[in-house]
Protein backbone atom coordinates (compact mmCIF):
# COMPACT_ATOMS: atom_id res chain seq x y z
CA UNK A 1 0.00 0.00 0.00
CA UNK A 2 1.04 3.60 -0.50
CA UNK A 3 1.47 5.83 2.54
CA UNK A 4 -1.83 7.64 2.04
CA UNK A 5 -5.26 7.01 0.56
CA UNK A 6 -5.96 10.18 -1.40
CA UNK A 7 -7.91 8.66 -4.27
CA UNK A 8 -8.76 5.39 -5.97
CA UNK A 9 -5.70 5.91 -8.17
CA UNK A 10 -3.53 5.16 -5.11
CA UNK A 11 -4.74 1.55 -5.14
CA UNK A 12 -3.79 -1.23 -7.51
CA UNK A 13 -6.49 -3.70 -8.53
CA UNK A 14 -5.01 -6.25 -6.11
CA UNK A 15 -5.08 -3.71 -3.30
CA UNK A 16 -8.75 -2.92 -3.98
CA UNK A 17 -9.55 -6.63 -3.60
CA UNK A 18 -7.37 -6.75 -0.48
CA UNK A 19 -9.37 -3.89 1.08
CA UNK A 20 -12.68 -5.59 0.22
CA UNK A 21 -11.52 -8.99 1.53
CA UNK A 22 -10.20 -7.43 4.73
CA UNK A 23 -13.50 -5.57 5.18
CA UNK A 24 -15.29 -8.89 4.86
CA UNK A 25 -13.36 -10.16 7.89
CA UNK A 26 -13.83 -6.88 9.78
CA UNK A 27 -17.58 -6.99 9.40
CA UNK A 28 -17.89 -9.89 11.81
CA UNK A 29 -16.57 -7.70 14.67
CA UNK A 30 -19.83 -5.72 14.61
CA UNK A 31 -21.75 -8.92 15.49
CA UNK A 32 -19.74 -9.63 18.65
CA UNK A 33 -20.84 -8.82 22.20
CA UNK A 34 -17.57 -6.87 22.59
CA UNK A 35 -17.23 -4.88 19.38
CA UNK A 36 -13.57 -4.06 19.76
CA UNK A 37 -10.21 -5.55 18.82
CA UNK A 38 -6.83 -4.33 20.18
CA UNK A 39 -5.21 -3.93 16.76
CA UNK A 40 -4.53 -0.16 16.68
CA UNK A 41 -3.83 0.19 20.39
CA UNK A 42 -1.63 3.22 20.99
CA UNK A 43 -2.26 4.75 17.56
CA UNK A 44 -3.72 8.24 17.39
CA UNK A 45 -6.10 9.20 14.61
CA UNK A 46 -7.22 12.78 14.04
CA UNK A 47 -10.49 13.36 12.22
CA UNK A 48 -10.22 16.79 10.65
CA UNK A 49 -13.55 17.79 9.18
CA UNK A 50 -13.88 21.09 7.34
CA UNK A 51 -17.33 20.25 6.04
CA UNK A 52 -20.44 19.07 7.82
CA UNK A 53 -20.72 15.29 7.87
CA UNK A 54 -22.71 12.89 9.98
CA UNK A 55 -22.32 9.59 8.21
CA UNK A 56 -18.69 9.67 7.17
CA UNK A 57 -17.36 11.18 10.40
CA UNK A 58 -19.37 8.83 12.61
CA UNK A 59 -18.38 5.88 10.43
CA UNK A 60 -14.66 6.70 10.66
CA UNK A 61 -14.89 7.31 14.38
CA UNK A 62 -16.67 4.02 15.05
CA UNK A 63 -14.16 2.20 12.82
CA UNK A 64 -11.23 3.77 14.71
CA UNK A 65 -12.72 2.96 18.10
CA UNK A 66 -13.49 -0.64 17.17
CA UNK A 67 -9.80 -1.01 16.30
CA UNK A 68 -8.82 0.55 19.69
CA UNK A 69 -7.18 3.67 18.20
CA UNK A 70 -7.30 6.92 20.18
CA UNK A 71 -9.44 9.29 18.19
CA UNK A 72 -9.77 13.01 18.17
CA UNK A 73 -12.36 15.01 16.27
CA UNK A 74 -11.66 18.51 15.10
CA UNK A 75 -14.79 20.26 13.91
CA UNK A 76 -13.64 23.34 12.15
CA UNK A 77 -16.47 25.60 13.27
CA UNK A 78 -15.05 25.62 16.82
CA UNK A 79 -11.32 25.55 15.94
CA UNK A 80 -8.62 28.11 15.20
CA UNK A 81 -9.55 27.97 11.54
CA UNK A 82 -12.27 30.50 12.26
CA UNK A 83 -9.47 32.77 13.52
CA UNK A 84 -7.88 32.67 10.08
CA UNK A 85 -5.29 29.88 10.31
CA UNK A 86 -4.37 28.35 6.95
CA UNK A 87 -4.88 24.64 6.23
CA UNK A 88 -1.10 24.10 6.00
CA UNK A 89 -0.52 25.71 9.40
CA UNK A 90 -3.32 23.75 11.01
CA UNK A 91 -1.84 20.58 9.55
CA UNK A 92 1.69 21.37 10.79
CA UNK A 93 0.36 22.04 14.28
CA UNK A 94 -1.58 18.79 14.39
CA UNK A 95 1.46 16.99 13.01
CA UNK A 96 3.59 18.43 15.83
CA UNK A 97 1.47 16.42 18.26
CA UNK A 98 2.51 13.24 16.41
CA UNK A 99 -0.71 11.56 15.36
CA UNK A 100 -0.39 8.40 13.27
CA UNK A 101 -3.17 9.15 10.83
CA UNK A 102 -5.24 12.12 9.75
CA UNK A 103 -8.66 11.66 8.18
CA UNK A 104 -9.58 14.83 6.32
CA UNK A 105 -12.77 16.14 4.73
CA UNK A 106 -12.45 19.50 2.99
CA UNK A 107 -14.53 21.62 0.60
CA UNK A 108 -11.50 22.21 -1.64
CA UNK A 109 -10.33 19.55 -4.07
CA UNK A 110 -6.71 18.62 -3.33
CA UNK A 111 -6.66 19.54 0.36
CA UNK A 112 -5.66 15.98 1.39
CA UNK A 113 -2.86 16.09 -1.21
CA UNK A 114 -1.48 19.25 0.42
CA UNK A 115 -1.49 17.47 3.78
CA UNK A 116 0.16 14.45 2.22
CA UNK A 117 3.11 16.61 1.14
CA UNK A 118 3.70 18.27 4.50
CA UNK A 119 2.75 15.48 6.95
CA UNK A 120 4.47 12.26 7.93
CA UNK A 121 1.17 10.94 9.30
CA UNK A 122 -0.88 8.72 7.02
CA UNK A 123 -3.56 10.78 5.28
CA UNK A 124 -7.00 9.41 4.43
CA UNK A 125 -9.23 11.44 2.14
CA UNK A 126 -12.76 11.48 3.53
CA UNK A 127 -14.01 13.63 0.66
CA UNK A 128 -12.31 16.63 -0.97
CA UNK A 129 -14.47 19.17 -2.79
CA UNK A 130 -15.67 17.87 -6.14
CA UNK A 131 -12.69 15.53 -6.50
CA UNK A 132 -12.76 12.15 -4.70
CA UNK A 133 -14.26 10.19 -1.84
CA UNK A 134 -12.36 6.90 -2.04
CA UNK A 135 -13.75 5.13 1.04
CA UNK A 136 -17.31 5.72 -0.22
CA UNK A 137 -16.46 4.05 -3.54
CA UNK A 138 -14.84 1.14 -1.69
CA UNK A 139 -17.91 0.59 0.48
CA UNK A 140 -20.14 0.84 -2.59
CA UNK A 141 -18.03 -1.79 -4.34
CA UNK A 142 -18.16 -3.94 -1.21
CA UNK A 143 -21.96 -3.70 -1.11
CA UNK A 144 -22.26 -4.51 -4.82
CA UNK A 145 -19.88 -7.45 -4.56
CA UNK A 146 -21.81 -8.84 -1.61
CA UNK A 147 -25.10 -8.83 -3.50
CA UNK A 148 -23.87 -9.75 -6.98
CA UNK A 149 -20.84 -11.89 -5.99
CA UNK A 150 -18.82 -10.02 -8.64
CA UNK A 151 -18.36 -6.58 -10.18
CA UNK A 152 -16.87 -7.49 -13.55
CA UNK A 153 -19.48 -7.28 -16.31
CA UNK A 154 -22.24 -5.64 -14.25
CA UNK A 155 -24.19 -2.70 -15.60
CA UNK A 156 -23.98 0.04 -12.97
CA UNK A 157 -26.05 3.18 -13.59
CA UNK A 158 -25.30 6.38 -11.70
CA UNK A 159 -27.95 9.13 -11.84
CA UNK A 160 -28.07 12.65 -10.48
CA UNK A 161 -25.76 15.59 -9.87
CA UNK A 162 -22.70 14.18 -11.61
CA UNK A 163 -20.85 17.47 -11.87
CA UNK A 164 -20.42 18.20 -8.16
CA UNK A 165 -20.04 14.60 -7.09
CA UNK A 166 -16.80 13.24 -5.65
CA UNK A 167 -18.68 9.98 -5.08
CA UNK A 168 -19.17 9.73 -8.85
CA UNK A 169 -15.48 10.30 -9.61
CA UNK A 170 -14.24 7.71 -7.14
CA UNK A 171 -16.90 5.21 -8.21
CA UNK A 172 -16.18 5.62 -11.92
CA UNK A 173 -12.45 5.08 -11.34
CA UNK A 174 -13.03 2.05 -9.15
CA UNK A 175 -15.87 0.35 -11.01
CA UNK A 176 -14.35 0.70 -14.47
CA UNK A 177 -11.07 -0.68 -13.09
CA UNK A 178 -12.91 -3.75 -11.82
CA UNK A 179 -14.60 -4.26 -15.18
CA UNK A 180 -18.10 -2.89 -14.61
CA UNK A 181 -20.03 -1.24 -17.44
CA UNK A 182 -20.78 2.22 -16.01
CA UNK A 183 -23.70 4.31 -17.32
CA UNK A 184 -24.50 7.81 -16.10
CA UNK A 185 -27.49 10.06 -16.57
CA UNK A 186 -28.39 13.55 -15.42
CA UNK A 187 -29.28 17.01 -16.70
CA UNK A 188 -26.74 18.09 -19.38
CA UNK A 189 -25.77 21.03 -17.16
CA UNK A 190 -24.69 18.59 -14.47
CA UNK A 191 -22.63 16.22 -16.64
CA UNK A 192 -18.88 16.88 -16.39
CA UNK A 193 -17.00 16.99 -19.69
CA UNK A 194 -14.71 14.12 -20.59
CA UNK A 195 -16.52 11.36 -18.69
CA UNK A 196 -16.56 9.24 -21.86
CA UNK A 197 -12.77 9.13 -21.79
CA UNK A 198 -13.03 6.94 -18.70
CA UNK A 199 -15.13 4.45 -20.63
CA UNK A 200 -18.41 5.69 -19.20
CA UNK A 201 -21.64 5.65 -21.22
CA UNK A 202 -23.40 9.02 -20.90
CA UNK A 203 -27.13 9.21 -21.62
CA UNK A 204 -29.54 12.09 -21.25
CA UNK A 205 -32.37 9.56 -20.96
CA UNK A 206 -32.65 8.00 -17.53
CA UNK A 207 -34.84 5.27 -19.00
CA UNK A 208 -32.08 4.18 -21.38
CA UNK A 209 -29.46 4.35 -18.67
CA UNK A 210 -31.52 2.31 -16.20
CA UNK A 211 -32.65 -0.35 -18.70
CA UNK A 212 -31.43 -3.79 -17.55
CA UNK A 213 -29.15 -2.27 -14.91
CA UNK A 214 -27.80 -4.56 -12.17
CA UNK A 215 -27.10 -1.64 -9.87
CA UNK A 216 -28.62 1.86 -9.73
CA UNK A 217 -26.79 4.46 -7.70
CA UNK A 218 -28.58 7.74 -7.02
CA UNK A 219 -26.55 10.87 -6.27
CA UNK A 220 -27.69 13.77 -4.14
CA UNK A 221 -28.57 17.10 -5.68
CA UNK A 222 -25.91 19.22 -3.97
CA UNK A 223 -27.64 22.53 -3.62
CA UNK A 224 -24.86 23.89 -1.39
CA UNK A 225 -22.42 23.61 -4.29
CA UNK A 226 -24.76 25.01 -6.95
CA UNK A 227 -24.05 28.63 -7.70
CA UNK A 228 -26.22 28.85 -10.76
CA UNK A 229 -29.42 27.59 -12.31
CA UNK A 230 -28.64 24.06 -13.41
CA UNK A 231 -32.27 23.00 -13.87
CA UNK A 232 -35.61 24.82 -13.65
CA UNK A 233 -36.94 23.43 -10.38
CA UNK A 234 -36.56 20.52 -7.96
CA UNK A 235 -40.04 19.39 -8.95
CA UNK A 236 -39.11 19.26 -12.60
CA UNK A 237 -35.88 17.49 -11.73
CA UNK A 238 -37.83 14.79 -9.94
CA UNK A 239 -40.10 14.25 -12.96
CA UNK A 240 -37.14 13.96 -15.34
CA UNK A 241 -34.45 12.23 -13.28
CA UNK A 242 -36.02 11.13 -9.99
CA UNK A 243 -35.95 7.41 -9.21
CA UNK A 244 -39.51 6.14 -9.09
CA UNK A 245 -40.93 2.67 -8.85
CA UNK A 246 -41.86 2.78 -12.55
CA UNK A 247 -38.24 3.52 -13.49
CA UNK A 248 -36.87 0.83 -11.19
CA UNK A 249 -39.08 -1.63 -13.09
CA UNK A 250 -36.97 -1.05 -16.23
CA UNK A 251 -33.86 -2.40 -14.49
CA UNK A 252 -33.11 -6.10 -13.88
CA UNK A 253 -35.56 -7.78 -11.47
CA UNK A 254 -32.78 -8.27 -8.90
CA UNK A 255 -31.52 -4.68 -9.17
CA UNK A 256 -30.13 -3.01 -6.06
CA UNK A 257 -30.70 0.70 -5.41
CA UNK A 258 -27.91 2.63 -3.71
CA UNK A 259 -27.52 6.17 -2.38
CA UNK A 260 -24.47 7.59 -0.58
CA UNK A 261 -26.66 9.85 1.57
CA UNK A 262 -27.89 12.22 2.74
CA UNK A 263 -31.02 11.65 0.65
CA UNK A 264 -33.31 14.34 -0.69
CA UNK A 265 -36.55 12.39 -0.66
CA UNK A 266 -38.85 13.48 -3.45
CA UNK A 267 -35.96 15.12 -5.36
CA UNK A 268 -33.58 12.44 -6.63
CA UNK A 269 -35.36 9.49 -5.07
CA UNK A 270 -38.96 8.60 -4.26
CA UNK A 271 -39.52 7.44 -0.67
CA UNK A 272 -41.22 4.34 -2.03
CA UNK A 273 -37.91 3.41 -3.71
CA UNK A 274 -35.61 4.51 -0.89
CA UNK A 275 -37.50 2.32 1.58
CA UNK A 276 -38.32 -0.42 -0.93
CA UNK A 277 -37.16 -4.04 -0.98
CA UNK A 278 -34.33 -3.46 -3.50
CA UNK A 279 -32.86 -0.58 -1.50
CA UNK A 280 -29.48 -1.36 0.12
CA UNK A 281 -28.94 2.18 1.40
CA UNK A 282 -28.68 1.23 5.07
CA UNK A 283 -26.44 -1.74 4.25
CA UNK A 284 -24.07 0.74 2.63
CA UNK A 285 -23.88 2.60 5.93
CA UNK A 286 -23.21 -0.62 7.89
CA UNK A 287 -20.59 -1.74 5.38
CA UNK A 288 -18.91 1.68 5.59
CA UNK A 289 -17.64 0.91 9.08
CA UNK A 290 -16.10 -2.42 8.00
CA UNK A 291 -14.48 -0.90 4.91
CA UNK A 292 -13.01 1.98 6.91
CA UNK A 293 -11.67 -0.47 9.50
CA UNK A 294 -9.97 -2.31 6.65
CA UNK A 295 -8.43 0.89 5.26
CA UNK A 296 -7.21 2.02 8.70
CA UNK A 297 -5.72 -1.41 9.40
CA UNK A 298 -3.99 -1.71 6.03
CA UNK A 299 -2.57 1.83 6.10
CA UNK A 300 -1.24 1.33 9.65
CA UNK A 301 1.32 -1.14 8.32
CA UNK A 302 4.50 -0.31 6.47
CA UNK A 303 4.22 1.47 3.14
CA UNK A 304 6.18 1.44 -0.11
CA UNK A 305 7.60 4.87 0.72
CA UNK A 306 9.05 3.90 4.14
CA UNK B 1 13.37 -34.12 5.29
CA UNK B 2 12.41 -36.30 8.27
CA UNK B 3 8.72 -37.10 8.39
CA UNK B 4 7.50 -37.22 12.00
CA UNK B 5 3.87 -38.13 11.29
CA UNK B 6 2.46 -39.71 8.14
CA UNK B 7 -1.19 -39.74 7.05
CA UNK B 8 -2.01 -42.92 8.95
CA UNK B 9 -0.40 -41.69 12.17
CA UNK B 10 -2.19 -38.33 11.92
CA UNK B 11 -5.52 -40.09 11.58
CA UNK B 12 -4.90 -42.43 14.52
CA UNK B 13 -3.55 -39.57 16.63
CA UNK B 14 -6.71 -37.51 16.11
CA UNK B 15 -8.90 -40.51 16.96
CA UNK B 16 -6.90 -40.96 20.16
CA UNK B 17 -7.29 -37.28 21.07
CA UNK B 18 -11.05 -37.51 20.44
CA UNK B 19 -11.20 -40.39 22.97
CA UNK B 20 -9.12 -38.38 25.46
CA UNK B 21 -11.44 -35.41 25.11
CA UNK B 22 -14.49 -37.58 25.83
CA UNK B 23 -12.78 -39.33 28.70
CA UNK B 24 -11.79 -36.10 30.34
CA UNK B 25 -15.01 -34.18 29.81
CA UNK B 26 -17.67 -36.78 30.58
CA UNK B 27 -20.61 -35.69 28.49
CA UNK B 28 -20.26 -33.66 25.36
CA UNK B 29 -23.18 -31.25 25.70
CA UNK B 30 -21.02 -28.35 26.81
CA UNK B 31 -18.18 -28.95 24.35
CA UNK B 32 -17.36 -26.78 21.34
CA UNK B 33 -14.34 -26.83 19.02
CA UNK B 34 -12.62 -23.66 17.80
CA UNK B 35 -9.80 -24.05 15.28
CA UNK B 36 -7.14 -21.38 14.81
CA UNK B 37 -6.68 -20.41 11.17
CA UNK B 38 -5.26 -21.78 8.97
CA UNK B 39 -4.57 -25.42 9.86
CA UNK B 40 -6.28 -25.54 13.23
CA UNK B 41 -9.61 -25.33 11.39
CA UNK B 42 -9.45 -28.60 9.42
CA UNK B 43 -8.01 -30.35 12.52
CA UNK B 44 -10.99 -29.10 14.59
CA UNK B 45 -13.39 -30.38 11.92
CA UNK B 46 -11.69 -33.78 11.90
CA UNK B 47 -11.92 -33.99 15.68
CA UNK B 48 -15.64 -33.16 15.47
CA UNK B 49 -16.03 -36.01 12.99
CA UNK B 50 -14.02 -38.39 15.19
CA UNK B 51 -16.19 -37.52 18.22
CA UNK B 52 -19.34 -38.10 16.15
CA UNK B 53 -18.01 -41.49 15.05
CA UNK B 54 -17.56 -42.44 18.69
CA UNK B 55 -20.83 -41.28 20.24
CA UNK B 56 -23.00 -39.79 17.44
CA UNK B 57 -22.89 -36.35 19.01
CA UNK B 58 -22.33 -33.21 16.92
CA UNK B 59 -19.92 -30.81 18.58
CA UNK B 60 -20.30 -27.22 17.24
CA UNK B 61 -17.17 -26.09 15.41
CA UNK B 62 -15.86 -22.59 14.70
CA UNK B 63 -12.86 -20.87 13.11
CA UNK B 64 -10.78 -18.16 14.74
CA UNK B 65 -8.42 -15.71 13.00
CA UNK B 66 -6.02 -14.22 15.54
CA UNK B 67 -4.29 -11.65 13.31
CA UNK B 68 -5.99 -8.63 14.91
CA UNK B 69 -4.73 -9.81 18.32
CA UNK B 70 -1.08 -10.48 17.42
CA UNK B 71 1.47 -8.88 19.72
CA UNK B 72 3.91 -8.16 16.90
CA UNK B 73 1.40 -6.49 14.58
CA UNK B 74 2.42 -2.85 14.90
CA UNK B 75 6.08 -3.53 15.70
CA UNK B 76 7.19 -3.91 12.10
CA UNK B 77 7.41 -0.44 10.61
CA UNK B 78 8.09 -1.90 7.18
CA UNK B 79 6.15 -4.32 5.03
CA UNK B 80 2.48 -4.81 4.36
CA UNK B 81 0.02 -5.87 7.05
CA UNK B 82 -0.73 -9.57 7.44
CA UNK B 83 -3.86 -10.79 5.73
CA UNK B 84 -6.97 -10.98 7.90
CA UNK B 85 -9.37 -13.81 7.39
CA UNK B 86 -12.83 -14.39 8.73
CA UNK B 87 -13.56 -15.46 12.26
CA UNK B 88 -16.63 -17.69 12.24
CA UNK B 89 -17.98 -18.82 15.58
CA UNK B 90 -21.66 -19.51 14.84
CA UNK B 91 -22.63 -20.32 18.45
CA UNK B 92 -22.40 -18.66 21.85
CA UNK B 93 -19.28 -19.64 23.76
CA UNK B 94 -20.82 -18.58 27.10
CA UNK B 95 -20.61 -21.40 29.66
CA UNK B 96 -19.17 -23.80 27.06
CA UNK B 97 -16.04 -25.87 27.39
CA UNK B 98 -14.03 -24.64 24.44
CA UNK B 99 -11.47 -26.91 22.82
CA UNK B 100 -9.03 -24.54 21.15
CA UNK B 101 -7.25 -26.33 18.30
CA UNK B 102 -3.99 -25.51 16.52
CA UNK B 103 -1.51 -27.48 14.46
CA UNK B 104 1.81 -26.59 16.12
CA UNK B 105 2.50 -25.25 19.63
CA UNK B 106 5.77 -23.28 19.65
CA UNK B 107 6.32 -19.95 21.47
CA UNK B 108 2.75 -19.84 22.80
CA UNK B 109 2.15 -16.35 21.41
CA UNK B 110 -0.53 -17.48 18.98
CA UNK B 111 -2.39 -19.15 21.85
CA UNK B 112 -2.11 -16.00 23.99
CA UNK B 113 -3.69 -14.03 21.13
CA UNK B 114 -6.37 -16.69 20.66
CA UNK B 115 -7.28 -16.60 24.36
CA UNK B 116 -7.73 -12.82 24.20
CA UNK B 117 -9.85 -13.16 21.07
CA UNK B 118 -12.04 -15.88 22.59
CA UNK B 119 -12.71 -13.85 25.74
CA UNK B 120 -14.09 -11.07 23.51
CA UNK B 121 -16.76 -13.51 22.35
CA UNK B 122 -18.05 -14.33 25.81
CA UNK B 123 -17.21 -16.15 29.01
CA UNK B 124 -16.57 -19.84 28.43
CA UNK B 125 -16.70 -22.24 31.36
CA UNK B 126 -13.24 -23.51 30.45
CA UNK B 127 -10.77 -23.44 27.57
CA UNK B 128 -8.65 -26.50 26.80
CA UNK B 129 -5.84 -26.56 24.28
CA UNK B 130 -5.43 -29.25 21.60
CA UNK B 131 -2.35 -29.35 19.36
CA UNK B 132 -1.20 -31.85 16.79
CA UNK B 133 2.50 -31.16 17.46
CA UNK B 134 4.27 -29.61 20.46
CA UNK B 135 7.73 -28.55 19.38
CA UNK B 136 8.84 -26.84 22.61
CA UNK B 137 10.61 -23.44 22.99
CA UNK B 138 7.80 -21.72 24.89
CA UNK B 139 8.11 -17.97 25.50
CA UNK B 140 4.90 -17.70 27.53
CA UNK B 141 3.50 -19.84 30.36
CA UNK B 142 1.20 -21.95 28.18
CA UNK B 143 0.73 -25.72 28.14
CA UNK B 144 -1.41 -27.94 25.92
CA UNK B 145 -4.08 -30.25 27.40
CA UNK B 146 -3.99 -32.69 24.50
CA UNK B 147 -0.85 -33.26 22.40
CA UNK B 148 -0.71 -35.38 19.26
CA UNK B 149 3.06 -35.75 19.37
CA UNK B 150 5.90 -34.07 21.23
CA UNK B 151 8.64 -33.30 18.72
CA UNK B 152 11.95 -32.05 20.13
CA UNK B 153 13.33 -29.42 17.74
CA UNK B 154 16.05 -26.81 17.59
CA UNK B 155 15.02 -23.16 17.04
CA UNK B 156 16.59 -23.22 13.57
CA UNK B 157 14.27 -25.99 12.43
CA UNK B 158 10.75 -25.52 11.22
CA UNK B 159 7.84 -27.91 11.64
CA UNK B 160 5.63 -28.17 8.56
CA UNK B 161 2.14 -29.56 8.97
CA UNK B 162 0.49 -30.52 5.69
CA UNK B 163 -3.21 -31.34 5.66
CA UNK B 164 -5.23 -32.63 2.74
CA UNK B 165 -7.84 -29.85 3.06
CA UNK B 166 -5.17 -27.16 2.63
CA UNK B 167 -2.09 -28.77 1.13
CA UNK B 168 -3.39 -31.83 -0.73
CA UNK B 169 -1.68 -34.38 1.56
CA UNK B 170 -1.42 -35.39 5.23
CA UNK B 171 2.11 -35.21 6.62
CA UNK B 172 4.15 -33.55 9.35
CA UNK B 173 7.83 -32.98 8.61
CA UNK B 174 10.78 -31.14 10.10
CA UNK B 175 12.82 -28.92 7.80
CA UNK B 176 16.04 -26.98 8.36
CA UNK B 177 15.46 -23.30 7.70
Amino acid sequence: MKKDLLGIGDLTEDEIHLVLDTAEAMREIAQRPIKKVPTLRGKTVVNLFYEPSTRTRTSFEIAEKRLSADTLNIAVAVSSVVKGETLADTARNIEAMAPDMIVIRHASSGAPHLLSRICRSRIINAGDGMHEHPTQALLDAFTIREHKKKIDGLKVTIVGDLLHSRVLRSNVLLLTRLGAEVWVSGPPTLVPVGLERHGVHVSSSIDEAVADADVVMMLRIQQERMHGAFFPSLREYFFTFGMTKARVARAKPDVIIMHPGPMNRGVEIDSEVADGPYSVILEQVANGVAVRMAVLYLLAGGSEED
Amino acid sequence: MPVVLDADRISRTLTRIAHEILERNRGVDELALVGIRTRGVPIAKRLARAIRDINRHDVPTGALDITLYRDDLMRHAVGPQPLIRKTEIPFSIDDKKILLVDDVLYTGRTIRAALDALIDFGRPKAIQLVVLVDRGHRELPIKADYVGKNVPTSPTQSVQVHLTEVDGRDEVEITES
